[in-house]
C-alpha cells in the first residue's frame, strides 16, 4: 500500500519541477555554507592538533626555567648525570616568505618514543639530521617557504605545518642560539633520582598541556565563521519552509483524497517523512559537493586571516573525514526537519475531511504576527541579560544573536505599519489597491524579508566593522612604521660597521631589536627602543602617563601593547613582571592592531641587559625620501645586502594592506553568499505567490488595469518591500557592527576600534538590495504581463 | 445487512449554541440496494455520508458494517475499511491532481491491493475515457472528473460505494448521464449505493428514498 501512495505524493513534484528545485535549492544552499564553514573550521582545527601534538610533545611533561630564560646545556648535563631522564628541546623562529616558520630542534637519541617528534622522524634519517649541516625536515607548504634552506630541507608529507624539525645542532646554530627552551622529561623515571629543587632550583615541572592553546585562541575566530555559517543556515531554511509548507498545503486535497481512500495518517505521515527524507539526502548531498568546492575556494584566505590574526598555520588543501560527510548529510536532514516540523505535525492532526486552504497558508495571520513579536522581546530580553550579567565571548554572541533574531521578527510588524501608513498617504484607487494588495502579501513574503534583513544587517554590520578596521590599520601604520627604510643585517659582527657607515648618510638609525619570551604565561615579544623624539610624536598610544617616553628613556617603565594590556588586566602603573626575575612599571599602553601576541617595549639598554640572546639583526633607518634609493645602492654595494634585505617603509606599508584584505575577503565572500540566498529566497518566494496570487489580480484586470501594469506594480512592490526592508536593516546592522566592534572584536582579538561611519557603501548594499530585489521579481511580473487572459477569467468561473 | 446506522446523533458548535444536524437517525441498506437520501442543503447529508465512511466522528449512536461498528474502530481499522470495502464519490470529484487518468482509475484497487483484477481497457470504455487515459484532471471538464471518480471508486470492488451529491457540480444533461453511469456500475458490481442529492428526479431511479431534515431521517 506504500508505492501507490508515495507514487501519489511524489506525482506532486513532478508536476511541479520548479517548486521541486526550490526546494532542494534551498536544501543545498543551507547544508553548502554550513558544512562548507565546518569543513573550514575541521581543517583549521586538525592542523592546531598535529601543530599542538608536535609543540607540545604528546601530552609529555616538561621542566623550564621558572624565570623564562634559556636552559644552559650545564644543567641538562647535571640532570642527566642524577639520573633525570631528559631530553633538551630548542624553540624558535625562522624567518619565511609570508611571515616566520617554528623551528623545533631536538635531540634524536634522547627525545622520548612517545613524542609526537620522534614518531615524525624515521630512525634511518638520524645519520643525515645530525652532525655539521645537519638536514631540516618540514611538510611540502611549509619547505616551499624557505627557499634559503633548499638544499638542506627533507619533505616529510605528514608533518605539521608551519614547523621544521631539526636536530639540536642545527637548530641551535639557525636561530644563533645557546642553551636550550625547555626539555622533554620522559613518563618512566627512576625511582631513586634526587628531586628537582636540589639539582636544578631554577627549574619547574611544567604539567602537559590539557588543551590546545592555538585551539582555544581561535576559538574566537571559528565561532564568528560558525555564526555566519549559521546565519546562511537559517536564511537557506528559510526557502525550504516555505517550499515545504506550501507543498504541504498544496497537497491537502490530496491528503484528504488518500484519506478518503483509506489510507491512515499514521501511514501518510510515514510516506511524508520519507519523502522529505530522501529530498534531503538529495539536497544534502548537492549541498556538501558545493560546501566542499566554496571551502576549497575560502581556505586558502582563511589560512591567511588565521595566520594574519593569529599566527596560527592551517593547511591550505581540504582533507576530510567520513565525519564531515555525515554531519553535513545530518545537518541537511535536521534542517528539512526543523522546516517540516510544523507542517508534519499539522497534517498528523488534520481531521480527514480538512479543506484545502493555501492561501491562508500563506497569509499568515495577526495571531503569527503577535507571537512573532513575543518570540523578538523575549530574544531581545536574552540579549539584554547577557550583557548585563554575562561576560566572554560567547554572551557577546548571545547579544548578537538576540538582537539580530529579534530585529527580523520584528520586521513584519514594522513593515505593516509602514504599509500601512502609505495607505492612508495614497489618493488614487490604484495606489490605494497597491497598498492594501502589498499588506496581504507581507505575510506570504515576510519570511524571504526577514532573510533578507538579517542578510542586509549582517552586511552593514560586518562591512562597517571591516572597513573601520581598515581605516584605523592603515591610520595606524602611517603613525607605526615611523622609519623610512628597514634593514635586516646579515651578521651581527657587521653592526659597528654598519652603524659607522649610516652614521653621516641618514637622519638616524633605530634599532629594531627584540626577543621572543614568555610574558605572565603566555608567548610575548620584547621589543627595545632608543631614545629618539620620532617615537613620542608618532607612537600610536591608547594611554599613557605624563612624560611616558622620557620614563621610557630613563629606563623607569614599558610600555606594552593593547592585547597584552586587556589579557592581563594591566593597567597605567602596574608593575609587569618580566622573564628573568625583574619587574618594571606600564607607562603606557599602545595600539598593536594583527599582532596575535603580546608585546612589551622597554629601553633598549634594558633589553640588551636583561637579555643578551636578543636579536639584532633589524633596523629601521631614518633618511631624506631623495636619498632613499642611493643609500639603498650603497648598502647593498658596502654590505652585501641582498634586496630583500632592505625594505621601503611604503613596500611593506603595502604588503601589511594586502594581507589585511586577505584576511577579510573571506568575510566578504561570505557576506556576498548570504545575501545571494537571501536573493534567491524572494525569488523562490515571489515565484511561489505568483502562482496563488491570481484571485487577487483577475479582478483588479477584470476591472481595467491592464496585464502589464500588473505586472509593473508586482515589480515595484517588490522594490518597495526590499527598500523599506533595508531602511530597517541599517539601523540594525550599525548597532551590530558597534556590538562587534566593542564587545566582541574586544573579546575575541583583544583590541577595541573606533567606529566609522561610510554612507557610500550603504548607498551601494542599498543599491544591491534593490537589484536583487529587481532581478527576483523581473520574472514573476513578466510571466503576469504575459498570462493569457484565459487564465485570469478562468479565477470567475467554478467549473471548466 | 450490509448497513445498520442506529441513533446517529451529531452536533457542531454553533456561535450561541449547539447545532443538531443528526438527530437519532437510523437507516438499513442491504448488499447492492440503492438507496438515495434527499434534502435541503445543509440538512447533514453529507455529514451522515462522512459519518458511515468513517471520516467523522460520532457523538452518539452506531454504524454497523458487516458486523462492526464503525464508530467503536481506531483510526487504522477506519481507514481499512473505506480501503477495503466503501468507496466515496464527491461532490469536488477529489482526483488526485498529479496522476494521469489511467492512474487515478486503478489508485484505490491499488490501495486495496485488488489492481491485477481490474480491467481497464473495458472501464475506460464504459466509463467514455477511453482517450482520455493519459491526461491529467486539469485537462478534462468536470463531467469528465466525476466519471474518473467513479471509475476509481467502482474499480476497487467495494461492497459500498457512497456517494455525496456527484452531480451537484454538473449540469442537468451531464449530471444525468454521469447518475445512469454511477447506478449502472453499482448494479453490474453488486456494490450496495447511498447517494445524496437534491434531485428528486434522479432519486426516483433508486430502490428506496429517505429525505432527511432537521436532524430526522424519514422514509
Amino acid at each position: 500500500m506504500i508505492g501507490p501512495v508515495l507514487t501519489a505524493l511524489l506525482s506532486h513534484w513532478r508536476r511541479r519541477p520548479f517548486q521541486l528545485a526550490t526546494l532542494l535549492l534551498g536544501l543545498s544552499l543551507a547544508t553548502a555554507l554550513w558544512s562548507g564553514v565546518q569543513a573550514i573550521n575541521a581543517e583549521a582545527r586538525k592542523s592546531y592538533a598535529e601543530a599542538a601534538s608536535i609543540l607540545g610533545g604528546g601530552g609529555l611533561s616538561e621542566l623550564v626555567r621558572t624565570d623564562g630564560g634559556m636552559i644552559p646545556v650545564k644543567t641538562y648535563a647535571t640532570l642527566r648525570r642524577a639520573g633525570w631522564l631528559v631530553s633538551p628541546l630548542v624553540d624558535g623562529w625562522l624567518s619565511a616568505e609570508d611571515g616566520r616558520i617554528r623551528l623545533l630542534g631536538m635531540d634524536p637519541f634522547t627525545v622520548p618514543q612517545d613524542t609526537s617528534i620522534a614518531a615524525a622522524v624515521e630512525s634511518s634519517l638520524y645519520p643525515e639530521l645530525v652532525g655539521k649541516n645537519g638536514v631540516l625536515l618540514a611538510n611540502p607548504a611549509t619547505a616551499a617557504r624557505l627557499p634559503d634552506l633548499e638544499d638542506r630541507l627533507r619533505v616529510i608529507e605528514d608533518l605539521a605545518p608551519n614547523i621544521v624539525l631539526a636536530d639540536i645542532t642545527t637548530a641551535q646554530e639557525l636561530l644563533a642560539m645557546t642553551g636550550f627552551n625547555r626539555m622533554f622529561l620522559a613518563p618512566d623515571q627512576p625511582l631513586l633520582r634526587p628531586n628537582l629543587a636540589s639539582v636544578a632550583p631554577e627549574l619547574a615541572i611544567k604539567p602537559p598541556a590539557t588543551a590546545n592553546d592555538l585551539g582555544r585562541l581561535t576559538d574566537s575566530f571559528h565561532l564568528n565563521l560558525t555564526a555566519f555559517g549559521l546565519l546562511s543556515f537559517a536564511v537557506g531554511l528559510a526557502i525550504v519552509h516555505g517550499s515545504v509548507g506550501l507543498a504541504f498545503e498544496q497537497r491537502r486535497p490530496v491528503l484528504r483524497t488518500l484519506r478518503a481512500l483509506g489510507v491512515s495518517a499514521h501511514r501518510i505521515v510515514l510516506c511524508l517523512i520519507f519523502e522529505l527524507l530522501t529530498l534531503a539526502l538529495v539536497g544534502g548531498a548537492l549541498g556538501i559537493i558545493v560546501g566542499y568546492v566554496m571551502a576549497a575556494a575560502l581556505l586558502p584566505d582563511v589560512a591567511a586571516s588565521l595566520r594574519g590574526l593569529y599566527g596560527a598555520t592551517v593547511n591550505d588543501a581540504l582533507t576530510l573525514s567520513p565525519f564531515w560527510w555525515l554531519g553535513g548529510v545530518g545537518i541537511a536532514c535536521i534542517g528539512t526537519a526543523v522546516a517540516a516540523a510544523n507542517g508534519l505535525w499539522r497534517i498528523a492532526r488534520m481531521p480527514p475531511l480538512s479543506p484545502a486552504r493555501p492561501r491562508a497558508w500563506i497569509m499568515a495571520s495577526n495571531r503569527a504576527m503577535r507571537w512573532q513579536a513575543g518570540g523578538a522581546a523575549i530574544c531581545l530580553a536574552a540579549a539584554l541579560i547577557a550583557v548585563t550579567f554575562g561576560g566572554g565571548l560567547v554572551s557577546g554572541f548571545v547579544l548578537v544573536g538576540g538582537f539580530i533574531t529579534a530585529a527580523a521578527l520584528f520586521l513584519p510588524m514594522v513593515l505593516s505599519s509602514l504599509i500601512a501608513v502609505a495607505a492612508r498617504q495614497s489618493r488614487g484607487p490604484i495606489g490605494q489597491w497597491f497598498w492594501a494588495d502589498t499588506r496581504q502579501q507581507l505575510p506570504g513574503l515576510s519570511l524571504a524579508l526577514m532573510a533578507l534583513l538579517l542578510a542586509l544587517a549582517a552586511n552593514v554590520g560586518v562591512g562597517t566593522m571591516v572597513a573601520s578596521f581598515r581605516a584605523t590599520f592603515s591610520g595606524w601604520l602611517d603613525q607605526r612604521l615611523v622609519s623610512d627604510l628597514y634593514v635586516t643585517v646579515e651578521d651581527e659582527a657587521d653592526i659597528p660597521a654598519f652603524m659607522a657607515f649610516l652614521e653621516d648618510k641618514s637622519d638616524a638609525v633605530l634599532p629594531i631589536w627584540h626577543v621572543d619570551a614568555e610574558v605572565m604565561g603566555a608567548p610575548a615579544e620584547i621589543y627595545g627602543v632608543v631614545d629618539h623624539p620620532i617615537y613620542a610624536a608618532n607612537w600610536p598610544l591608547l594611554s599613557s602617563l605624563p612624560d611616558t617616553w622620557n620614563r621610557i628613556a630613563e629606563g623607569t617603565g614599558a610600555l606594552v601593547n593593547e592585547q597584552l594590556a586587556r589579557r592581563e588586566g594591566l593597567s597605567l602603573e602596574d608593575r609587569l613582571p618580566l622573564p628573568g626575575g625583574w619587574t618594571t612599571t606600564v607607562v603606557g599602553i599602545y595600539s598593536d592592531y594583527g599582532n596575535p601576541l603580546g608585546q612589551v617595549v622597554l629601553p633598549l639598554g634594558e633589553l640588551t641587559r636583561n637579555y643578551p640572546d636578543v636579536d639584532r639583526s633589524d633596523f629601521g633607518i631614518l633618511v631624506p625620501e631623495q636619498n632613499k634609493e642611493a643609500l639603498t645602492a650603497a648598502l647593498t654595494k658596502e654590505f652585501g645586502l641582498p634586496k630583500d634585505r632592505i625594505t621601503d617603509q611604503g613596500v611593506i606599508k603595502e604588503f601589511s594592506l594586502a594581507v589585511f584584505e586577505r584576511t577579510f575577503a573571506v568575510t566578504g565572500a561570505l557576506n556576498i553568499l548570504t545575501l545571494a540566498v537571501a536573493g534567491v529566497a524572494i525569488l523562490t518566494s515571489l515565484l511561489t505567490l505568483a502562482s496563488m496570487r491570481l484571485p487577487q489580480l483577475a479582478p483588479a484586470w477584470a476591472l481595467g488595469l491592464t496585464r502589464t501594469t500588473l505586472g509593473r506594480l508586482e515589480l515595484i512592490r517588490a522594490l518597495v518591500l526590499a527598500a523599506l526592508t533595508f531602511t530597517f536593516a541599517l539601523p540594525v546592522g550599525l548597532v551590530l557592527a558597534w556590538m562587534l566592534l566593542a564587545i566582541i572584536n574586544v573579546e575575541a582579538f583583544g583590541w577595541r576600534l573606533p567606529m566609522h561611519l561610510f554612507p557610500l557603501d550603504w548607498a551601494w548594499l542599498g543599491a544591491l538590495s534593490l537589484g536583487a530585489a529587481g532581478l527576483a521579481s523581473i520574472w514573476p511580473a513578466y510571466q503576469l504581463a504575459r498570462r493569457p487572459p484565459a487564465d485570469l477569467a478562468r479565477v470567475f468561473s467554478h467549473e471548466r | 445487512m450490509l448497513l445498520d446506522v442506529h441513533g446517529l446523533k451529531k452536533g457542531f458548535p454553533g456561535s450561541e449554541r449547539q447545532i443538531t444536524v443528526l438527530d437519532g437517525v437510523s437507516l438499513s441498506l442491504d448488499v447492492g440496494e440503492v438507496v438515495a437520501l434527499t434534502g435541503e442543503s445543509g440538512s447533514g447529508k453529507s455529514t451522515l455520508l462522512h459519518i458511515i465512511a468513517g471520516l467523522e466522528p460520532t457523538d452518539d449512536g452506531s454504524v454497523l458494517f458487516d458486523g462492526e461498528d464503525i464508530c467503536v474502530m481506531d483510526d487504522g481499522g477506519r481507514a481499512a475499511l473505506r480501503r477495503n470495502s466503501i468507496s466515496i464519490v464527491f461532490q469536488q470529484f477529489n482526483l488526485i491532481p498529479s496522476l494521469n487518468v489511467r492512474q487515478n482509475l486503478v489508485f484505490h484497487a491499488r490501495l486495496a491491493g485488488r489492481a491485477a483484477s481490474v480491467d481497464l481497457p473495458a472501464l475506460a470504455m464504459s466509463l467514455g475515457l477511453a482517450d482520455h487515459l493519459e491526461k491529467f484532471p486539469e485537462d478534462l471538464s468536470g463531467g469528465e472528473q466525476q466519471r474518473v471518480a467513479i471509475g476509481r471508486a467502482v474499480a476497487s470492488e467495494p461492497k459500498l460505494v457512497l456517494a455525496d451529491e456527484p452531480t451537484g457540480n454538473l449540469d442537468e444533461g451531464t449530471g444525468q448521464a454521469v447518475f445512469d453511469l454511477l447506478l449502472s456500475l453499482a448494479r453490474r458490481t453488486g456494490a450496495a449505493l447511498l447517494i445524496a442529492t437534491h434531485s428528486m428526479r434522479l432519486a426516483e431511479a433508486a430502490d428506496r428514498r429517505m429525505h432527511l431534515s432537521h436532524g430526522k431521517l424519514t422514509e
